[in-house]
């Protein structure tokens, strides 16, 4: 028997101010080729004022969970299981109108590429407006007024003339700064950043960065900040959810997860993190093999048919059963304590200096 | 904007002459002319000749075009009258002057043309958009498989079943005809109603599919989710971010269709015996008759570069980031 089908039974720590709040998540698409679990059993906590970072590849389900906390998956292919609960909030069971209440107002999102996601038939003036007006029922001019007024925190220069212009006269620096100002419109108090600076060369995501967290002190936001950059997540987030295969791997903070990593994941996700202070000649580490189809994911980890430590674990554990993810600071692994203790020092800490 | 719609009419003129010298030179390259056709089978060369020369035909090929252009313009001369601009000189067959022929036929393919065009817009981009709406709905079914069944019909299929059905077999209308709006406004509506109606149906079915497609390519945009994600009605999403994005197409394809049936709708014209643009662009070319054929040509084609300009106006209306220059 495996216990494939079984969720991680320990939940996630669960603040005294946790704000929001994801139980056991499961995102599952129909496709014509089977059914896609995106999602797999996830569970994590973010509270206020607090940044949460998601890192993982691509296809590890990091959008899917975002995109299902604000509601906007595709209701005709995807099924949801679990708990989302927001500031008391359950959103799983949510309707639609109480989710638009809700979109732009408490929960905002910034996504990726800001050319894409901002209207190219309006004005960066009216699709600022809109979510104002609606939520908060201000007048058009209430809502002019807030716009400038949120132009101008994001440091976009002259606001007043720039509230008239089309996204595609914005520069791409200014285009993610007209986002960001959109997303805090209405003071959300969680907003969730998809990549937010990948599509922007490195000083202006810099900039964005520090722009994020001066916003994040003013107002207060929960922030879950998404991405596959582990140089850029050290800057910003306070908690790391390492994701693989639509399930968390690896929990813990910042520090700790960056200093001390404990899933081989980890171990390879930085190891393949180019460092400017390594030798040239020193090629990177890349993780062997591809991430795996989650149409029909790996039983067991799913790490363990990439994984190199598998053979420290007896029998066939790995890949007959799945580590659980245990509380706080975390790994799901079922290598020991002392194995990845050891392993670490030995093989993957002179990678990282 | 200005110096747009400047440049774009000079343009525009341009290729009128072009195509008007092409008509002209490709026609009277073909081997035999309107003389020798009504000359008959006992003709004989004298009277040949002066069939020529009443028709203008002995003149060189590049004056009589000349006179034929400037004439659009200026007016002309004929020994029979008078033309005035813009005159397209007189026809062989029929020895009326071609704008005055034109402009009595005209009515009926503006009529064809306007009906179309509302059907196109009001059926066929409505029923599109809302199956795009409630897709995969029953209702989005039924248009689907409907506008696929409607668009592989033919005018000259369609028109004689519905003629049978509504005209012949139960005597429930009379045939098509073209009565003037001025005169008789209700006769005018059932005279052109079947006529449209089955134009219509089979192009509206075109729309239906175009606007459904381009709209759930819309819906799929990532603009469209961030609207979404700003909390806004589903409604308002579709119709206010998507509607905008799927327009270019269909004003594209709109634009296309309008110029062309204005140059006549031949088909349709033909299947419900009317009297438009399209039947005398036919016979002229069957009767050789090179006046009628330059001046129903260039009368379409007017309309064609007309179109264009607008719908390249339309253009930057939909999306502020076309610039007209």
């Amino acid at each position: 028997m495996t216990t494939l089908t079984k969720t991680e039974d320990s939940p996630a720590p669960t603040g005294p101010d946790s704000f929001l709040s994801v139980r056991d998540l499961k995102v599952r698409f129909s496709t014509e080729d089977g059914i896609v679990k995106a999602v797999d059993g996830l569970s994590f906590d973010v509270e206020r004022g607090k940044t949460l970072g998601i890192v993982g590849e691509s296809g590890s389900g990091k959008s899917v969970t975002n995109l299902t906390i604000l509601g906007l998956h595709n209701p005709r292919t995807s099924t949801v299981e679990g708990e989302i609960v927001l500031d008391g909030k359950e959103l799983v069971t949510a309707t639609e109108r109480e989710l638009e209440r809700l979109r732009g107002n408490k929960m905002a999102m910034i996504f990726q590429d800001p050319l894409t996601a901002l209207s190219p038939f309006y004005t960066v003036g009216r699709q600022l407006s809109e979510p104002y007006m609606k939520h908060k029922g201000a007048s058009k001019k209430e809502a002019k007024d807030r716009a400038i007024e949120m132009l101008t925190k994001v440091g976009i220069p002259q606001p007043k003339m720039r509230f008239d212009d089309y996204p595609h006269q914005f520069s791409g620096g200014m285009r993610q700064r007209a986002m960001i100002a959109m997303a805090l419109m209405c003071d959300p108090d969680l907003l969730i950043a998809d990549e937010p600076t990948t599509a922007l060369d490195v000083t202006v995501q810099a900039q964005i960065l520090d722009l994020l967290k001066d916003l994040q002190q003013e107002f207060g936001s929960a922030i879950i900040f998404i991405t596959h950059d582990l140089g850029v997540i050290s800057h910003v987030a306070d908690d790391l959810l390492v994701m693989y295969a639509g399930r968390a791997v690896e929990r813990g903070s910042v520090r700790e997860v960056m200093r001390e990593p404990k899933h081989p994941y980890t171990w390879g996700l930085l190891s393949s993190m180019p460092r400017l202070d390594s030798s040239v000649d020193e090629a990177l580490e890349p993780i062997p093999g591809s991430p795996p189809s989650l149409l029909n994911p790996p039983s067991g980890c799913p790490f363990h048919p990439r994984c190199a430590f598998r053979d420290q674990v007896p029998g066939t554990l790995c890949s007959d059963t799945r580590p659980p993810l245990g509380e706080g600071r975390a790994a799901a692994c079922h290598l020991t304590a002392e194995q990845k203790q050891t392993i670490f020092i030995d093989k993957i800490q002179p990678r990282l200096r | 904007m200005l110096q747009f719609i400047l440049r774009r009419t000079v343009g525009a003129v341009v290729t009128l002459f072009l195509i008007g010298a092409a008509t002209f030179f490709l026609f009277v390259a073909a081997p035999s002319d309107y003389a020798s056709l009504a000359c008959g089978k006992d003709c004989s060369p004298q009277r040949l000749a002066d069939i020529r020369e009443a028709l203008g035909l002995d003149l060189p090929l590049v004056q009589q075009f000349w006179d034929f252009m400037t004439g659009i313009v200026m007016g002309r001369d004929f020994p029979t009258g008078h033309c005035s601009a813009p005159c397209l000189g007189q026809s062989f067959y029929s020895g009326e002057m071609v704008w005055d022929t034109i402009m009595d036929r005209f009515p009926t393919t503006l009529t064809l043309t306007a009906g179309g065009a509302v059907v196109f817009l009001v059926v066929g981009v409505g029923a599109g958009m809302i199956s795009a709406y409630r897709r995969g709905s029953l209702l989005d079914k039924i248009a689907t498989g409907g506008s696929m069944v409607l668009s592989s019909f033919q005018i000259y299929f369609l028109g004689p079943i519905v003629l049978w059905i509504f005209v012949y077999s139960s005597g429930l209308m009379d045939n098509p005809k073209y009565v003037p709006i001025t005169q008789d406004p209700a006769g005018w509506f059932v005279g052109m109603l079947l006529p449209t109606l089955v134009m219509a149906t089979i192009f509206t079915a075109q729309y239906t599919r175009m606007a459904r497609s381009s709209m759930i390519e819309q819906l799929a945009e990532e603009h469209v989710r961030t609207a979404r994600a700003k909390g806004m009605s589903k409604p308002y999403v579709f119709f206010r971010y998507a509607w905008r994005g799927s327009l270019i197409p269909i004003v594209t394809v709109f634009g296309m269709d309008v110029s062309s049936m204005l140059g006549g709708a031949v088909v349709t014209e033909l299947t419900f015996s009317l009297q438009g643009i399209g039947r005398l662009a036919v016979d002229g070319a069957v009767h050789k008759d090179l006046p009628m054929t330059m001046g129903v040509m260039l009368f379409g084609a007017f309309f064609i570069l007309l179109i264009n300009i607008l719908t390249d106006i339309a253009y930057a209306y939909i999306d502020p980031r076309i610039r007209l220059s």
